[in-house]
C-alpha cells in the first residue's frame, strides 16, 4: 500500500493538502458520517421504539381507567379485567426503601472507610471483592437467596424480629422468610457496590486541603468527615443512592424469587408482596386479551418513566458534585 | 478540658469501628455467596455437566452443555449486533456529537441506559418473536444487544475523545481522509479500552435472564440454529431454582458455578487488557 | 487485512450453518400439569425417532394458549380448556386431550399425616377464613388428629395456570362465597397466600415453608414425596388421589366433540372430584408440511404408546371411547390441506 502523500504527490504534484481532492475525499468522508450519522440515529430510533411500544400498547387499558384510577387502585383480577398497579408500585417501593435504609449506611461507611481510615493499599485491595459483588448475576443472588437467605430469615431473623420489635406493625404476622424483607435485603446487597463505588468516585474529589484545614484545626478525623468532607461530598453520595435506587428498581429475577408473588398491600414486612418487574416477567407470557396485556405495559411504563427520571436526577447530582465545586476550591 | 477530648476521640474511633464494620457486612454475603456457589456446584459438577443435555424430570444425570452453548450463542449473536451500533454511535457522538443532534442522541443513550431489563424483553417480543411467529436466539441477541449498546456508546465516546487531539492533526496533515483517520488511527488508539468496555458488556449481557424469558424462551437439545429457542445457562438456573427436585437444586448450584467462572473470566480478560494498556503506554 | 476476510468468512460461514436444517425442532410451551409426564413422552419418543427432537417449555396453560395462539409455538399445551372467546382468537384451533390427572393438596406440617379435608374447610382456607391449622373446621373434619396451633400459609400460582383453573373451577361448585369472590380462571385475585411459578414453584415452596399448604398435580406431590390430603367427595365418601379415583371421575364423562369438558366434583362414590383431561393444542391445518406430519404422528403414539408410561407417573390414561373419538379426529387434521392420518398406523 502506498503511502497517502506520495499517491498525492503523484496526482498532483505540489498541492499536498487534502483539499486538492475533494471529490474522492467527499464521497468517502460523507460515507463515513452518514454511517455514524445512521448508527447514531439508530441508538436513538431504538429508544424512541421501546418508548412508543410501550404506550402503544398501554394506551387502551388506560384509556379505560384513567391514568390516576389505574395507578390507585390495588385490585389485579385477571378474571374480572379489572387492573390496578397499587400493589405493584407499594412493592416496588417498600422493597427498594428497605434496601437503601441497608444499603446506605453500610455503603458510605465503607466508602468512608475506604477513601478516609484505611492505609492506602486496602482500597484498590478492596475494590476488586466490591466488583466482585456487582458482576454476579440477578439469577444467581436469587438461588442464593431463596436457599440461604429465606430459610435464615424464617427461622432465625424474622421471628427474633417479631420478638423483640413485634409491637410495630411491620414486624407482624406469619414468618414465612419469603416477602418484602427478603427482597428487600437482597436488593440491598446488589445496589450496595454501585453507591459505594460512585461514593468513592464522589470522596476522591474532595480537595486534600478541605481536609487537612479542618485536621490542623484539631478536629479529629471523623470530625474532619462530618464537617468538611461530607458537606462537600453530599450531592454526589445523593446521586450515588439515586442511581443504587433506580438499580434496585429494576430489578427482576432476584425479587421475583423470594418477594412472594402476591398482588397484595400489607404494612407487614413479613408478608409476601409483589414488585412492578416482577409481575410482568410471571405474567406476560401468558397476558391474553388486550386489557391484561395493556396493564403490564402500563407497568412497564410506570417503572421506565420512574427509573429514567432517577437515572437522569443521579446523573446530574454526581457530574456537579465531582466537576462543579473544582472551580471555586483550591 | 481532656474529658471533651477523650469524648470526641472515643466517637472518632466508634466511627472508624462502625465503618470497618460496613466493610464486613459488605464482605459478608460475598463470601457467602461465592462460598456456596463453589462447594455445592462443584459437588453437583462432572464431566457429564458440560457436555450432557439435561434429563427428563426425574430422571438423574443429565448437564448444561446445552445451556452454556446457547448462552455463547445468544450473547455472540448480541455482540454481533450490539457493539458495532454501540461503538458506532460512540464515535458518532466523540466525533460529530457536538450539536443538537448530538446533545439529543446522547440523551436517548442515557434514556436507554435506565431501561429495566424485562422491559426490554417484552420489547424484543413484540419486536421480533411475533413477526418471526417463533421464540428464537435472534430475539434473544436483539434484547441483550439494546442492553449493551448504552454502556458501550458512552465508554466509547469517552474513550474517543481521550484520544490526543494531535493525533488526528499529524494524520489529517499527513493526508489521510477523514474516515481512515477516524477508522486506523483514532480507533485502533482506542482499541483496547474498546475492547475492554465491550467484554465488560459481554459479561453483563451473560448474565442476564429477564429479557431471555420472553425472547429466546429454553430448549431441551442443542441449538445452533438463530431463529430457534436456545437455552441459557440464566434461565436454566432460574427453572432449576424453582422447581422442587433436589438435584435440580444441586444442578442449579452447579450450573450457577459454570455461570460465575464465565461472568468472571470476561471481567477479568477485560481487567488484564486495562494493565496491558496502561503498561504498554508507559 | 488478512485478519478482517478471516473475520468476515467465519462470520458468514457461522450464519449460514445458523440457518441450515438438520434435525427438526418442535417447539412446544403450555401447562405444567403434565410436564413430569410430557418430558418422559418426548425423551422416549426422541429415543424411537431421533430426527424428531420435540422442545416443550412449561410456562403454564396461560402461557400455552397465548403462544399457540399468537403461533409462535408449533403446539400450546393447556389443562384449562380454552375459552370462546380464546377459540376465536385463534381459529382452526383443536383441542387433543393427552391424559387424565388431579390436583391434589399438598401440605408441609411436620409430623401431620393422614389430613382430611372436605370443601368446605378447603374453601375456608383458600379464602382467608381458617387460618390457622387447629382451627375448628380442620379438627372436625379431622376427628383425633393431633393439630398444631401454628398458622396456615398458603400458596397458590403466580402464573397463568390450567391447573389453577381446575382448581377454581371446582371451588366455584362447591363453595358459593368462592365463586362470589375469585371466581373460576387460570390467574384469578386470590384472597390470602404466596405465589409460585407452576406447579414445580408451588411444590417448592410448600415443601420449603413450613406451615404452607397448596394445590398441585399429583405427579408433583408424589416425586416430592409429599403425601395429599384426602377429600370428601360429591357423594361423601373420602377419596385419596389415585389412578383409579381419577379414571372413575371421568368415566361417566360424555365427551363433546370439541372435548372441552369438565369432570371437577363428579359424581359417584369413589370419584377424585379434582380431576381433569389435560389438552394439547394445535391447529386442525398443519401449515408446516414436514413439522406438521411429524407432530400429528406424535400425537397418534401419544395417545396409544404413551398412555402406557402414564400410570408410571401416576397419570390416568385415557379412557378407551375417549382414544377413538381422538383417532377420528387426528385422522381429519390436515397438513397443508391433505388429510395425513387418513392410513391408520
Amino acid at each position: 500500500m502506498q503511502p497517502a502523500s506520495e499517491t498525492l504527490a503523484a496526482r498532483r504534484p505540489g498541492r499536498l493538502t487534502r483539499i486538492a481532492e475533494p471529490a474522492r475525499r467527499n464521497f468517502a468522508d460523507r460515507a463515513w458520517a452518514a454511517l455514524l450519522t445512521i448508527l447514531g440515529v439508530t441508538v436513538f430510533v431504538v429508544a424512541l421504539f421501546i418508548v412508543y411500544a410501550l404506550c402503544k400498547l398501554s394506551a387502551g387499558v388506560l384509556r379505560h381507567t384513567g391514568l390516576a384510577a389505574f395507578v390507585l387502585n390495588s385490585q389485579w383480577d385477571v378474571v374480572r379485567d379489572v387492573y390496578g398497579a397499587l400493589p405493584f408500585i407499594y412493592g416496588t417501593l417498600v422493597t427498594s426503601v428497605v434496601a437503601l435504609f441497608i444499603a446506605l449506611p453500610v455503603s458510605v461507611g465503607l466508602a468512608l472507610f475506604l477513601t478516609e481510615m484505611s492505609p492506602p493499599g486496602v482500597r484498590s485491595l478492596i475494590s476488586f471483592p466490591i466488583s466482585l459483588l456487582a458482576g454476579i448475576p440477578s439469577v444467581v443472588y436469587g438461588l442464593w437467596g431463596l436457599f440461604v437467605l429465606v430459610p435464615v430469615l424464617r427461622t432465625k431473623v424474622e421471628p427474633f424480629l417479631a420478638a423483640t420489635l413485634g409491637f410495630l406493625p411491620l414486624f407482624r404476622g406469619t414468618p414465612v422468610g419469603l416477602g418484602y424483607l427478603a427482597a428487600g435485603m437482597i436488593l440491598a446487597i446488589m445496589i450496595l457496590p454501585t453507591i459505594t463505588s460512585i461514593s468513592i468516585e464522589v470522596l476522591r474529589t474532595v480537595p486534600m486541603s478541605l481536609r487537612e484545614a479542618a485536621l490542623a484545626l484539631g478536629a479529629t478525623r471523623w470530625e474532619a468527615i462530618r464537617m468538611a468532607v461530607l458537606p462537600f461530598a453530599r450531592a454526589g453520595i445523593l446521586g450515588a443512592t439515586i442511581l443504587g435506587l433506580g438499580r434496585a428498581l429494576g430489578e427482576t429475577m432476584a425479587v421475583t424469587m423470594v418477594i412472594g408473588n402476591s398482588p397484595t398491600i400489607s404494612a407487614s414486612l413479613f408478608a409476601p408482596g409483589y414488585s412492578l418487574p416482577a409481575v410482568i416477567a410471571n405474567e406476560f407470557a401468558e397476558a391474553s386479551g388486550a386489557l391484561q396485556t395493556g396493564a403490564l405495559a402500563a407497568l412497564g411504563l410506570i417503572l421506565f418513566a420512574v427509573t429514567l427520571l432517577l437515572n437522569i436526577a443521579a446523573r446530574l447530582l454526581v457530574r456537579i458534585s465531582t466537576r462543579g465545586p473544582v472551580r471555586g476550591a483550591a | 478540658m481532656s474529658t471533651r477530648l477523650r469524648k470526641r476521640r472515643a466517637i472518632n474511633a466508634a466511627m472508624t469501628c462502625l465503618c470497618a464494620l460496613g466493610l464486613a457486612v459488605a464482605l459478608v454475603p460475598l463470601v457467602s455467596v461465592l462460598w456456596l456457589v463453589l462447594s455445592r456446584g462443584i459437588a453437583a459438577l462432572n464431566l457429564d455437566f458440560f457436555t450432557a443435555l439435561p434429563s427428563p424430570v426425574g430422571e438423574p444425570g443429565g448437564g448444561v452443555g446445552n445451556a452454556i452453548a446457547g448462552t455463547l450463542y445468544i450473547v455472540g449473536i448480541a455482540c454481533l449486533i450490539g457493539v458495532p451500533l454501540g461503538v458506532g454511535a460512540g464515535v458518532f457522538l466523540a466525533e460529530r456529537g457536538n450539536g443538537r443532534v448530538g446533545d439529543v442522541i446522547r440523551f436517548t443513550a442515557e434514556v436507554l441506559s435506565g431501561v429495566p431489563s424485562i422491559i426490554v424483553g417484552i420489547v424484543a417480543y413484540g419486536l421480533v418473536v411475533l413477526p418471526m411467529k417463533r421464540f428464537s436466539a435472534i430475539a434473544g441477541g436483539v434484547a441483550l444487544a439494546v442492553l449493551m449498546i448504552p454502556t458501550l456508546a458512552r465508554s466509547t465516546e469517552e474513550l474517543v475523545r481521550l484520544v490526543p487531539g494531535s493525533l488526528r492533526e499529524a494524520s489529517l496533515a499527513l493526508g489521510v481522509p477523514e474516515w481512515r483517520t477516524s477508522l486506523r488511527v483514532i480507533l485502533r488508539t482506542a482499541l483496547g479500552g474498546i475492547m475492554t468496555a465491550a467484554l465488560l458488556a459481554v459479561a453483563r449481557a451473560a448474565g442476564e435472564t429477564a429479557p431471555l424469558l420472553f425472547t429466546s424462551l429454553n430448549n431441551q437439545y442443542w441449538n445452533w440454529r438463530a431463529d430457534q429457542p436456545t437455552a441459557s445457562l440464566t434461565v436454566q438456573i432460574f427453572n432449576y431454582a424453582v422447581s422442587p427436585y433436589e438435584n435440580w437444586h444441586d444442578k442449579a448450584w452447579a450450573a450457577a458455578l459454570v455461570l460465575l467462572l464465565l461472568v468472571g473470566g470476561l471481567s477479568l480478560a477485560a481487567r488484564v487488557l486495562t494493565r496491558q494498556r496502561s503498561g504498554a503506554r508507559q | 487485512m488478512t485478519k478482517t476476510r478471516v473475520a468476515l468468512l467465519s462470520t458468514l460461514a457461522l450464519a449460514s450453518a445458523a440457518f441450515a436444517a438438520d434435525k427438526m425442532l418442535i417447539t412446544g410451551a403450555g401447562a405444567t400439569f403434565p410436564y413430569p409426564l410430557y418430558s418422559k413422552w418426548f425423551s422416549d419418543y426422541n429415543k424411537l425417532h431421533p430426527e424428531v427432537q420435540i422442545n416443550y417449555q412449561s410456562i403454564g396453560s396461560g402461557g400455552g394458549i397465548k403462544q399457540i395462539t399468537e403461533k409462535t409455538v408449533d403446539f400450546g399445551a393447556s389443562d384449562a380448556p380454552m375459552t370462546d372467546e380464546e377459540m376465536a382468537k385463534a381459529p382452526g384451533i383443536q383441542h387433543i386431550p393427552t391424559v387424565l390427572g388431579a390436583v391434589v393438596v399438598v401440605y408441609n406440617v411436620p409430623g401431620l399425616e393422614g389430613l382430611k379435608l372436605t370443601p368446605e374447610t378447603i374453601s375456608g382456607i383458600f379464602l382467608g377464613k381458617v387460618s390457622k391449622w387447629n382451627d375448628p373446621a380442620i379438627a372436625r373434619d379431622n376427628p383425633g388428629l393431633k393439630l398444631p396451633t401454628a398458622n396456615i400459609t398458603v400458596v397458590h400460582r403466580s402464573d397463568g395456570s390450567g391447573t389453577t383453573y381446575v382448581w377454581t373451577d371446582y371451588l366455584s361448585k362447591v363453595s358459593p362465597d368462592w365463586k362470589a369472590g375469585p371466581g373460576t380462571g387460570k390467574s384469578v385475585n386470590w384472597p390470602v397466600g404466596l405465589g409460585g411459578k407452576g406447579n414445580e414453584g408451588v411444590t417448592g415452596t410448600v415443601k420449603q415453608t413450613e406451615g404452607a399448604i397448596g394445590y398441585v398435580e399429583l405427579a408433583y406431590a408424589n416425586q416430592n414425596k409429599l403425601t395429599p390430603a384426602i377429600i370428601k367427595n360429591r357423594d361423601g365418601a373420602w377419596v385419596k388421589p389415585t389412578l383409579e379415583s381419577v379414571s372413575e371421575a371421568a368415566s361417566k364423562v360424555e365427551m363433546p366433540d370439541d372435548y372441552r369438558v369438565s369432570i371437577t366434583n363428579a359424581a359417584g362414590k369413589d370419584a377424585y372430584p379434582i380431576s381433569s383431561f389435560t389438552y394439547i393444542l394445535v391447529y386442525k391445518d398443519q401449515p408446516d408440511p414436514a413439522k406438521g406430519q411429524a407432530l400429528l404422528k406424535f400425537l397418534w403414539w401419544a395417545v396409544h404408546d404413551g398412555e402406557k408410561t402414564a400410570a408410571t407417573l401416576d397419570y390416568a390414561p385415557l379412557p378407551k371411547s375417549v382414544v377413538h373419538k381422538v383417532e377420528g379426529t387426528l385422522k381429519k387434521m390436515t397438513v397443508q390441506g391433505k388429510a395425513v392420518l387418513a392410513t391408520s398406523k
